[in-house]
C-alpha cells in the first residue's frame, strides 16, 4: 500500500517546526514504526537526515515510543503502544499525520523525539518504598489478598510513555501519578508513606508543570495499558486528606 | 602474548559454606571511608539499577549511566516468565542445592560451581526484597505468594507477575534508583552512552560518554567501574532483543584489556513469532510456557508443505495421519517440553527438510486444537454439560491461561491462533557468553566489575528458564555490594580521581578521532544495511548448528564485510547533536568485531554443549556430543585483530556429577 505522511520535522527545542510530506511504500505485516525505518532508509538513501523518533523494545513494555497518529496518542488501536501498532489497519492511499507527544512538560529534542524527565522526577519525589536491601522479612511474612494483589500490579503495569500527558488537553500526569499511588498505596507494604507520598508526587507534578485534571478522561482512553481513571479519584481523596489532615 | 593468568579468586572452604564463610572475613570499608569512594556504574537494568541503589545505600557515592531517557526503559522489562528462588514454599522438595545442580546441568556443566551455589543461596533474599519494595507477585487465594513450574524442572520455584515479570521487576529495581536519585546518593546520567573505558595506572578509574542529545564528548572519573551493560544477542540483528542492545561498552573494555569469555554461547529461544519480511525489525518471544499445552508440528510431505507455503492450504487442511510431531516422536519422555536448545534445533532440522510452513519456509505449528478439546471435554463432565459445545467451552480455558499471548500473537500476525496452530520460529533471545569475571565479579582488569547478561559466570552453555532476572538481581543486591569491598577496601588512601590525566586525555582524543573517522567515510550504504548483513552471516555460521568449514567461512566474511563498512557507510547528521544514526554505526563497528569472535571461540570448541551445537560433533541421531575430556573449561579471548588470543579457566566439578543430557 501506498501511504501520504506528514511528517513533524524540528531541528531541536528552539527551532519552530513543520510538517514534512513523504510518501512511503508498506505492507500490512509492518508495524507502524517497521514502516517509519522503511521512510528513514529512503531518507538515508537520498543522503538526507531521517526522522528521529524513540523506540527500543518494538513489543508495548518499554514504554519508549511516542508517536501521535493522526491526533491520537499511540494511534487508531485501543491499548495499543505505536511500536505494536500494524499496518494492516491502514489502507492504501491513506493519509497520515505523525507529531510528538506535545505538552509544555515534554519539550521537544528533536523530530518525533521528547524529554520526559518530569515523569522521572515525579517517582523520585516518593514513588517507591523506603526499604533498604536485605532490610526485608521473609515474602510470606505478610499475605496479601489475591484480588487486592491483582489491582496493585494493573496499576503498576503503566509504562510510563506519556500518551495521558498528550491525550489531556490540559497536559495534566494525573493518570500516570495515580497510577504509581495506587500501585504501591494499595499493598499493606506501601501504606506506611503513602499519605506523604502522594503530597510529594502531586506537589511534584505541579511544579513539573503539568496541567490540572477537569475530569476529561482522554487519559484513560489513549492509555495503551488501559489504566483505569479510578485510580485518580483515589489519589485525589488522599491528596485532600493530606493537606486537610485526618483521615480518608 | 601477553601475561594473562586466570585466578577464579573462589576462597576456600566447603561450596555450602564458602559464601558465608568468604562475607564473614572478606575487609570491609568503614562508613567514613566509603562516602569518599566514587563507583561507576554503566547501565541501569536490573543489575546495575539494584547495584546502584544498594551502593548507594551503603554510602558509596554512585554515578550511574544509561543511553535511555529513563531507567525504566531497560530491556529487563521485556522479561515475561518468572524469575527463580529456592524457597521450598510449595514444599515440594526443593533446595539450594536443587536449584544450584538444576542451573549447572542446565548450563551443560559449563559454568564455575561457586558462583552457581552463591546464585542458588541468595535467590531467597530477592523474593523478600522485591516483595518489600512492593512488586506485585502473583498470590494464592491464601493470599500466599503463587508459583508455578518452568522450563521443564521438576519443582515449583518460580514465582512471577503474569507475564510482566521483568517489567514488574525493573519498575522495583527504579524504584530504589529513584530513591538514592532523590536524596543525592546517585548521581544519574541518562542518556549518556560509554564510548570508552579509562585505566590509570593499570586499573579501571573511569568513562568517555556521549552525550546523546548534544553529542558533547565528556570524561567521568571514580575508583571503579562496574558494567552492567546486558547481552550482545543483537550481533544477529534479528533477536527478541530490544533496538538499542549492544556489546559497546564490554566491547571497548575488552579493548583495553578485559577477556571476553564463551562469546559462542548464545540462546535461541523456540517459540518466537517467525519472520514476515525483509523490513523486518525485530522478532518477538512467545511465552516458552504455552510448550505445556501446545503440540508442535510439520507436515510429513514436502508436497504439503509446499502448498502451505504457497498459501494453497492451512495446517488445518492437513490431516492427523500427514502431520509430524516430531517432538514427540524423538523425544518421548519429554515431547514438547524438551530443553530450549533441543527444541529450537529440531525445528531447523524439519524447516531445512523442507517441511517449513510460512512463506519463507521458516515457521513450523504449534497447535492448540488438542488442548482445546482435552479442556473443552474436562469443563463439560467437570459442569455436567449436555450437549456441549467443545471447541467453546475449551477455548474459553485456553483464553484464561494464555490470553493475553494469543491477543499478542494476533496483534502482530493478523492471523487467529485460536482458529488456526501459531506458527513459530527459533530466535536468538539471551548471549550466556559475557565478559570473564571471578568470583568477585571484577574482571582481569583491576577495578573493572561485571554484572547480569554482561557477564558470562553462571549460566553455563545454556540458561535454563526463570534465570536471567534472578541473576541480573543477585548480582546487584547481594554480591557486588559485598564483593566491591575486596577492590575498595585497598582503595581507601587513594584521594578523588582526577580527570585531568594524559590517560583521560588520550581516551577522550580516541573517542573523538573514531567517530570522526565513522563520519568522514561518507559512503553510500546505511548503517542498518550493514547490521542486517553482519546478522545474516552470524546467523547462518554461527547460529542454531555449526560447522568447522561454516565458521572459517563465516568469519572471512566478516572480515570482509567489516572492510566494505570503513570503505561505504554513511552516516547523516552531525557529530554534535541528536543522532540515532551515529550510535548505531558505533555499535555496529563493536559487533562486526564480536562476531568475528564468536566464529573464532566456536571454530576452537570442537564439541557439541548446550547452545552450541557443532554438527561433526554429534550422534548418529543427531544428539549433542560434549567433551569433558578437552573441552571443560571457560574460554576467555584477549582481542587481537590478527588473531584473538585464548585463555583457559579449567573448570573443576567436585560437587555434581557430569552427566549426558537425554531427553529420550
Ligand atoms: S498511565 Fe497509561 S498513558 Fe499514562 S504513562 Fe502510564 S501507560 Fe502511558
Ligand atoms: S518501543 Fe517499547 S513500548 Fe514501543
Amino acid at each position: 500500500m501506498k501511504l501520504n505522511l506528514k511528517v513533524w520535522r524540528q531541528k531541536n527545542n528552539k527551532d519552530e517546526g513543520r510538517y514534512e510530506a513523504h510518501t512511503v511504500e508498506a505492507t500490512g505485516d509492518m508495524s507502524f514504526l517497521e514502516m517509519m525505518d522503511v521512510l528513514n532508509e529512503q531518507l538515508i538513501s537520498e543522503k538526507k537526515e531521517p526522522v528521529a523518533f524513540e523506540h527500543d523494545c518494538r513489543e508495548g513494555i518499554c514504554g519508549s515510543c511516542n508517536m501521535v497518529i493522526n491526533g491520537k496518542p499511540h494511534g487508531p488501536q485501543q491499548g495499543t503502544t505505536t511500536c505494536q501498532l500494524h499496518m494492516r489497519h491502514f489502507n492504501d492511499g491513506d493519509s497520515i499525520a505523525i507529531e510528538p507527544f506535545r505538552s509544555a512538560a515534554f519539550p521537544v529534542i528533536k523530530d518525533l523525539v521528547v524529554d520526559r524527565s518530569a515523569f522521572d522526577h515525579i517517582i523520585q519525589a516518593g514513588g517507591y518504598i523506603s526499604v533498604n536491601t536485605g532490610q526485608a522479612p521473609d515474602g510470606n511474612a505478610i499475605p496479601i489478598e489475591k484480588d487486592l494483589a491483582g489491582q496493585s500490579f494493573d496499576a503498576a503495569t503503566c509504562i510510563g510513555c506519556g500518551a495521558c500527558v498528550a491525550a489531556c488537553p490540559n497536559g495534566s500526569a494525573m493518570l500516570f501519578t495515580s497510577a504509581k499511588v495506587a500501585h504501591l498505596g494499595l499493598l499493606p507494604q506501601g501504606k506506611v508513606e503513602h499519605t506523604k507520598r502522594v503530597k510529594n508526587m502531586v506537589d511534584t507534578m505541579d511544579k513539573e508543570g503539568f496541567g490540572m485534571c477537569s475530569n476529561i478522561g482522554a487519559c484513560e482512553v489513549e492509555c495503551p495499558k488501559e489504566i483505569s481513571i479510578e485510580n485518580i479519584a483515589m489519589m485525589n481523596r488522599s491528596y485532600l486528606a493530606s493537606v486537610f489532615g485526618g483521615r480518608e | 602474548m601477553s601475561n594473562i593468568t586466570l585466578n577464579s579468586n573462589e576462597p576456600k572452604g566447603g561450596l555450602t559454606n564458602k559464601w558465608t564463610d568468604y562475607r564473614g572475613s572478606m575487609n570491609l570499608v568503614a562508613p567514613n571511608n566509603k562516602r569518599n569512594l566514587e563507583v561507576i556504574i554503566v547501565g541501569t537494568g536490573l543489575a546495575g539499577a539494584s547495584a546502584a541503589s544498594t551502593l548507594a545505600e551503603l554510602g558509596y557515592k554512585v554515578k550511574a549511566f544509561t543511553f535511555h531517557d529513563s531507567p525504566r526503559r531497560a530491556h529487563s522489562i521485556a522479561a515475561q516468565g518468572g524469575i527463580n528462588a529456592a524457597k521450598n514454599y510449595q514444599n515440594d522438595g526443593d533446595s539450594t542445592f536443587r536449584l544450584f545442580y538444576d542451573t549447572i546441568k542446565g548450563g551443560d556443566y559449563r559454568s564455575r560451581e561457586s558462583n552457581v551455589h552463591r546464585l542458588a543461596e541468595v535467590s531467597t533474599n530477592i523474593i523478600d526484597q522485591c516483595v518489600a519494595q512492593g512488586v506485585p507477585f502473583a498470590r494464592e487465594y491464601g493470599g500466599l505468594l503463587a508459583n508455578r513450574s518452568f522450563g521443564g524442572v521438576q519443582v515449583s520455584r518460580t514465582f512471577y507477575a503474569r507475564g510482566q515479570t521483568g517489567q514488574q521487576l525493573l519498575i522495583g529495581a527504579y524504584q530504589g534508583l529513584s530513591r538514592q536519585i532523590s536524596n543525592g546518593q546517585v548521581e544519574m546520567y541518562n542518556r549518556h552512552e560509554m564510548l570508552d573505558l579509562v585505566l590509570v595506572d593499570g586499573k579501571a578509574r573511569g568513562i568517555i560518554t556521549r552525550n546523546l542529545v548534544t553529542g558533547k564528548i565528556d570524561r567521568h572519573a571514580a575508583h571503579c567501574v562496574v558494567l552492567a551493560t546486558g547481552g550482545y544477542g543483537n550481533v544477529f540483528y534479528l533477536s527478541t532483543n530490544a533496538m538499542g542492545c549492544n556489546v559497546s561498552a564490554g566491547w571497548r573494555s575488552v579493548k583495553k584489556g578485559a577477556l571476553m569469555a564463551n562469546p559462542c554461547f548464545t540462546q535461541i529461544h523456540p517459540t518466537c513469532i517467525p519472520v514476515s519480511g525483509h523490513y523486518q525489525s525485530k522478532l518477538t518471544l512467545m511465552s516458552e510456557s504455552l510448550r505445556n499445552d501446545g503440540r508442535v508440528w510439520v507436515p510429513k510431505t514436502k508436497a504439503d508443505a509446499e502448498a502451505i507455503q504457497r498459501g494453497e492450504k492451512k495446517g488445518v487442511d492437513i490431516a492427523e495421519a500427514d502431520r509430524d510431531y516430531y517432538l514427540e516422536r524423538r523425544y518421548p519422555a519429554f515431547g514438547n517440553l524438551v530443553p530450549r536448545d533441543v527444541a529450537s534445533r529440531a525445528a531447523k532440522i524439519a524447516c531445512d527438510e523442507g517441511k517449513g510452513v510460512s512463506p519463507t519456509g521458516l515457521a513450523v505449528f504449534l497447535d492448540f486444537a488438542d488442548a482445546i478439546q482435552r479442556y473443552g471435554k474436562a469443563e463439560a463432565i467437570s459442569k455436567g454439560i449436555d450437549n456441549p459445545d467443545i471447541v467453546k467451552l475449551g477455548e474459553a480455558i485456553v483464553k484464561a491461561k494464555y490470553g493475553n499471548l494469543f491477543q499478542m500473537y494476533e496483534k502482530i500476525t493478523g492471523e487467529d491462533p485460536y482458529k488456526n496452530p501459531m506458527k513459530i520460529y527459533p530466535a536468538v533471545h539471551y548471549t550466556m557468553g559475557g565478559i570473564w569475571v571471578d568470583y568477585n565479579l571484577e574482571t582481569n582488569v583491576p577495578g573493572l566489575f561485571a554484572l547480569g547478561e554482561a557477564n558470562f559466570s553462571d549460566h553455563g552453555a545454556n540458561r535454563l528458564g526463570a534465570s536471567a532476572l534472578m541473576q541480573g538481581l543477585a548480582d546487584g543486591y547481594f554480591v557486588l555490594p559485598y564483593t566491591i569491598g575486596t577492590f575498595l577496601s585497598k582503595e581507601i588512601r587513594t584521594p578523588k580521581i582526577s580527570t585531568d590525566s594524559p590517560e583521560f586525555a588520550t581516551a577522550e582524543r580516541d573517542v573523538t578521532d573514531r567517530l570522526l573517522k565513522l563520519k568522514s567515510i561518507n559512503g553510500t550504504q546505511s548503517v542498518e544495511s550493514f547490521h542486517r548483513r553482519l546478522g545474516q552471516i552470524v546467523w547462518e555460521y554461527c547460529g542454531m548448528s555449526r560447522t568447522a568449514e561454516g565458521l572459517k567461512t563465516g568469519r572471512q566474511k566478516i572480515r570482509d564485510l567489516r572492510d566494505e563498512f570503513y570503505k561505504d557507510v554513511f552516516i547523516p547528521g552531525d557529530l554534535e547533536d541528536y543522532n540515532p544514526e551515529l550510535e548505531k554505526a558505533t555499535r555496529v563497528a563493536d559487533f562486526l568485531e564480536l562476531g568475528e569472535l564468536m566464529m573464532v571461540d566456536a571454530l576452537d570448541r570442537n564439541e557439541s554443549c548446550g547452545g552450541h551445537f557443532r554438527e561433526e560433533y554429534s550422534t548418529d541421531e543427531g544428539e549433542a556430543k560434549r567433551d569433558d575430556e578437552n573441552y571443560a573449561y571457560v574460554s576467555a579471548w584477549e582481542w587481537d585483530d590478527n588473531q584473538p588470543i585464548l585463555h583457559k579457566e579449567e573448570l573443576k566439578f567436585e560437587n555434581v556429577e557430569l552427566k549426558t543430557r537425554s531427553y529420550k
